[in-house]
């Protein structure tokens, strides 16, 4: 069976410095996959070269078998890849149904309807992907009326809409409370077996247990790949958080 | 019921009005499908231009140059003008939009700049300096009161056609990738594609204006293609309020007011449109319909308040 997703020799430099040296990783479809690091390991720029967000040096990314490297971002996301971001990146002045409405669009041939008017049975559709993160009751505000915290929700709510088979959550715990963490922690780990879930996370001990899989950058290099007991129990993993 | 009223207002207008103002009006109205067509790339799409005169212009001396020197009537020159400037806007998109900011707007008007530059030079073509002149308008429209209702009808029939577009989920992937075109890619969204079909369905809608402006005025002169006239577009926007329905159409009408009216009045009127923007933009930053709106909606909530 194919990797879910696959990176091969990925090299990322900016000016002469190299955000991502070489990092090779196979994820398996359903896996849940932790990447951690410390700041400036390269986890992001990871995450933008496998959406086409950034343009890479050198390496391969290969969704479901087919090589996407060449493909523009949107063309990867009909490919099934999905994402969120660290810095929330939402459309403030617009409803949070209206959010979730442009992320189904964007996977619809509606979206080229130019004289038609907005299908208020997308809004429907929209509301239902609320529900699901339990932001139902927010739908008609405004984004800049909402919490922080619902923000990331919606953030991930967008992302499921479409329905993707690879989600790519980048530090989806970053900034909330301890209740706010555990309500984001239950809804990904509701997500269904089907979507394979590869994570950023800045912090080990928050997100250890929602993974089987780790693997830890340092300085754009992969470290230690392993089981959740394997990282844990590798010194260079120590070494790396603690510096000894 | 607002618009109905508005219609039977528009409708009787040159029965109360004399031809001076019969005739404004008119010119309002092509430069209102100017404005707007402005606004889908500025207020929905987040990119200001200063080449947009470019389709007005084309489009007018493609009808009056067919007409002159080919003698061919209307109904050959009027399409072949509206594709002829489409087409132009379907290649300038290209060049235009490998920038966005800064560096489309000046590729917009350095590419407008070498039309304009053209329609100078090109003697044997455009007459230069002189225009071109002797042309006539469709439909034996000669007096001001049958060429309003045709301007109003078009007009009607544009401004419906754009806010259409800008109301269909098209529209809403639009005002997305002017807010955030990065995220819109991550959703699937071409961005690319979104703004070069508006910059041509904007390049069409300047160029309906430009064939209403040959038809009134009868009469084509290279500054139509100027940076004056691209700019004066995207300030009646600015003025009116960018990125709603009503704003250009408000914009339209000051910019026309000023120059056709307080002209006659006061021969810096240049000055006076210059304080009047600066005017709008200190109080009603936003522009001026959105601005008298938050106004308005102000006044009733203080007076439902008081009583």
């Amino acid at each position: 069976m194919d990797a879910a997703l696959q990176i091969r020799n990925l090299r990322k430099s900016f000016g002469g410095l190299p955000a991502i040296s070489n990092v090779s990783l196979e994820v398996a479809p359903g896996e849940r996959r932790l990447i951690i690091g410390p700041n400036g390991a390269g986890k992001t720029t990871l995450f933008n070269l496998v959406t086409g967000d950034l343009p890479r040096d050198a390496g391969n990314i290969i969704l479901f078998g087919k090589d996407v490297t060449h493909l523009a971002p949107h063309h990867r996301v009909h490919r099934g890849l999905a994402r969120t971001y660290q810095i929330i990146t939402l459309f403030p002045k617009d409803t949070l149904e209206h959010n979730i409405a442009l992320s189904l669009l964007g996977l619809s041939k509606v979206r080229w309807s130019a004289f038609r008017s907005f299908d208020e049975d997308l809004y429907g559709e929209a509301r239902a992907v609320l529900a699901r993160v339990g932001l139902e009751h927010l739908a008609k505000k405004g984004i800049a009326e909402v919490a922080y915290g619902d923000k990331r929700r919606v953030e991930i709510a967008m992302a499921l809409a479409q329905k993707p088979r690879v989600l790519l959550l980048d530090e989806p715990l970053a900034g909330l409370s301890r209740e706010e963490r555990a309500t984001v922690k239950r809804l990904i780990a509701g997500i269904p077996r089907e979507v394979t879930v590869v994570m950023i996370e800045h912090d080990m001990d928050t997100a250890l247990d929602m993974a089987e899989r780790i693997t830890v950058l340092h300085y754009g290099r992969v470290i230690v790949e392993g089981t959740r007991a394997e990282v844990v129990a590798d010194p260079k993993t120590r070494e790396v958080y603690l510096g000894h | 019921m607002k618009l109905a009223a508005l219609a039977v207002m528009l409708v009787a207008f040159p029965f109360i009005a004399g031809e001076f103002y019969v005739n404004l009006a008119s010119q309002i109205f092509i430069f209102a499908i100017f404005a707007a067509s402005i606004n889908l790339l500025l207020g929905y799409g987040g990119l200001a231009t200063l080449g947009h005169a470019s389709y007005l212009g084309v489009a007018a001396y493609i009808s009056a140059l067919l007409g002159l020197k080919l003698g061919l009537g209307h109904w050959i020159a009027a399409p072949a003008a509206l594709l002829g400037a489409t087409l132009m806007a379907c290649v300038f998109g290209l060049i235009a939009l490998r920038a966005t900011g800064l560096g489309f707007l000046m590729l917009t008007l350095a590419l407008s700049q070498v039309l304009w530059g053209t329609a100078y030079r090109w003697v044997a073509l455009t007459d230069g300096d002189n225009g071109l002149r002797g042309l006539s308008r469709p439909f034996h429209l000669d007096d001001a009161a049958s060429f309003y209702y045709f301007a109003l009808a078009v007009t009607a029939v544009s401004l419906w056609l754009m806010a259409r577009f800008v109301g269909s989920p098209f529209g809403a992937a639009l005002r997305g990738a002017r807010d955030q075109p990065r995220r819109m890619s991550a959703l699937g969204h071409n961005v690319w594609l979104i703004r070069w079909i508006t910059f041509v369905y904007a390049g069409f809608w300047g160029a309906v204006s430009g064939l209403l402006f040959v038809y009134y005025h009868k009469y084509i002169h290279p500054i139509s293609l100027s940076l004056t006239n691209s700019a004066e577009g995207l300030l009646a926007v600015i003025a009116g309020g960018s990125g709603t329905l009503g704003g250009p159409v408000a914009g339209a009408a000051i910019v026309m007011l000023l120059k056709n009216y307080v002209s006659a009045y006061i021969e810096r009127w240049n000055m006076l449109l210059g304080i009047v923007f600066v005017v709008i933009v200190v109080f009603m930053p936003e522009g001026v319909v959105p601005g008298a709106r938050r106004i308005f909606s102000r006044w009733t909530r203080r007076f439902k308040s008081a009583t």
